[in-house]
């Protein structure tokens, strides 16, 4: 890749030639964790010599795996957020709190490389429209929260959510309500689980659903409320990985097994195979796997929306739309894995990206939730009626740390060096991942389920026999899961606020 | 009084394993919740060092 200061664009060329001599823009869209992770470690390998600009549209960095505490009111908002500016003012990173509206790879009359227009959505800003250019574009801007995609779905209308900080705020409000009438003897329902059939995030939801089984039984009111998991996958225990082999008690069991016990340790029912359609105030209607269509009342309902893209678009030099040269038809971005359609038997790891690079626009990656997965990982199911009720693929936590890391990596490697060789790789059918399912907030009657799976994308040629390194993977409950959520929160902040020896910290 | 719960033998929530009060002892016994917790910060962190190069 050779990059020439006359029209500040990049050229392909066999020769490799360091660009370190000038100063590089590198634009970064989000600050989740992904974005923030790619930013942090490009500006401390990149240094003064070259600018780091984040844009997003919120001033606040939220660890989100903690919003399930603050839903049930174990922890503030205060505590799961922090203002970035302070942040990025002592690092050096040029921050804008903006939203980005569309990516213009070949750049325009006026500006010569690729820039991205942005609306500012800070006080002060507001409406205000500026054309961002960069050198190297990080997409990283995680999913839209797609509740329009169910009908009645989402805060405001007929659920709730612990997607955001503030969606998890406003539950804990709805859940001190359930909570007060249970003291007054009344009965609750509680729907919990997966609000479309095709959402993802069910360890999110499953969470929740344990914290809430937890608080009750805490203060006694286990026996008025009535908990129900609803899900989209075909057996509990799938968590959109199509599930995992786990050994345990002397054999080698599914999480089928480790989560229904979970869930009838905790007196939670469950509902599965099921896509929620439609909600209607204390009512949610699914249809299931074997096409008949049922409803379900609630007094409570906490449901995890699809994702889609941000909804970006693309344009070309001279304004024409290339926005599919860009993105998928889901809206998130197409990066370097095969696309091409092919049935689940056929499904390789090689399928998966392993450097987030657009295939058309080489200085272009895509991090995190933003990209586009070649497909799901839990087998693709559909009704008689043709509704798709199978969860999309999870790319949250662990993997998008790792996949902002490799690409900050990358990018940094290639300004210095030169070149166009990707020497760090993230394949998710390579990468392992860790997930704490918080059971319980509590230091000495808490519980947590740690699980871990490596690969994350089953590699069936590697691992024959269970799909995954079974001695890798593991499925426990107990009080540790819970230090260990306690002490990733806290670390993880700490990294992520820039407090001495941050970069030390794994993703 | 807390009202008991009856599981009924033809629903989901029968069939699945239920953990005996010595499983639950265990998990919440403090000297082996500690023993745990290092454990599975080991194996977590050499997930994390495998799985990108």
């Amino acid at each position: 890749m050779r990059y020439t200061k006359k029209n500040r664009r990049f050229t392909y060329n066999s020769q490799a030639n360091p660009i370190q001599d000038i100063r590089m823009k590198i634009v970064v869209l989000g600050a989740g964790i992904s974005g923030h992770t790619a930013a942090a470690l490009l500006k401390k390998k990149l240094g003064r010599q070259h600018e780091v600009i984040v844009v997003s549209p919120s001033e606040y960095y939220q660890w989100i795996p903690s919003n399930i505490w603050v839903g049930v009111g174990r922890m503030s908002v205060e505590q799961v957020r922090f203002k970035l500016p302070r942040v990025y003012d002592r690092w050096g990173i040029v921050f804008k709190q903006a939203k980005a509206v569309s990516i213009h790879p070949e750049g325009d009359e006026e500006i010569k490389s690729g820039f991205v227009s942005v609306e500012y959505t800070s006080e002060g800003n507001k409406g205000k429209k500026e054309k961002v250019a960069y050198d190297f574009l990080v997409n990283a801007t995680g999913p839209k929260l797609n509740f329009e995609a169910t009908p009645g779905l989402g805060p405001g209308k007929n659920s709730l959510s612990v997607c955001s900080c503030d969606h998890a705020s406003h539950t804990w409000d709805e859940l001190k309500k359930a909570i007060g009438l249970m003291k007054q003897g009344k009965k609750q329902r509680f729907l919990i689980g997966t609000g479309h059939p095709k959402a993802t995030c069910q360890g999110a939801a499953f969470e929740y659903a344990l914290n809430l089984a937890f608080e009750f039984k805490q203060r006694k009111l286990s026996h008025l409320a009535d908990i129900t998991w609803i899900s989209n996958e075909y057996e509990v225990g799938d968590f959109g990985m199509g599930g995992a082999f786990i050994k345990r008690g002397g054999y080698i069991t599914s999480t089928k097994v480790f989560t229904e016990s979970v869930l009838a340790e905790n007196n939670i029912s469950w509902i599965k195979r099921a896509g929620v359609i439609k909600v209607e105030p204390g009512l949610a209607h699914y249809e299931t796997l074997d096409g008949s269509s049922n409803s379900v009342e609630f007094d409570f309902a906490m449901l995890i929306p699809a994702f889609a893209g941000q909804g970006m678009k693309g344009y070309g030099k001279n304004g024409e739309d290339i926005t599919s040269r860009l993105f998928a038809a889901s809206g998130f971005m197409l990066v370097d894995a095969d696309y091409t359609p092919k049935p689940f038997e056929e499904w390789s790891v090689s399928d998966w990206p392993e450097r987030y690079q657009n295939p058309s626009y080489p200085n272009i990656y895509a991090t995190g939730i933003a990209f586009a997965p070649p497909h799901s990982i839990s087998k693709p199911m559909k009704s008689p009626e043709g509704t798709e009720i199978f969860p999309s693929p999870p790319r949250t936590g662990m993997p998008s740390g790792v996949i902002g890391k490799i690409v900050a990596e990358n990018i940094s490697e290639i300004i210095k060096h030169g070149g166009t060789n990707h020497r760090h790789l993230a394949n998710m059918g390579r990468m392992g991942a860790a997930c704490i399912v918080s059971a319980g907030y509590s230091m000495t009657r808490g519980l947590g389920a740690t699980m871990t799976v490596s690969p994350i994308v089953p590699d069936w040629e590697k691992y024959p026999d269970w799909g995954r390194d079974i001695n890798a993977t593991v499925g426990e409950i107990g009080l540790a899961g819970h230090w260990i959520k306690i002490f990733l929160h806290y670390m993880f902040l700490h990294k992520a606020k820039g407090y001495p020896f941050w970069w030390l910290l794994p993703e | 009084m807390s009202e008991k719960r009856i599981t009924k033998a033809n629903r989901d929530e029968f069939y699945p394993p239920i953990p005996t009060s010595g499983t639950k002892f265990w998990r919440s016994n403090f000297l082996y919740q500690m023993f745990k917790f290092f454990r599975l910060n080991l194996k977590i962190m050499r997930i994390v060092v495998k799985g990108h190069s």
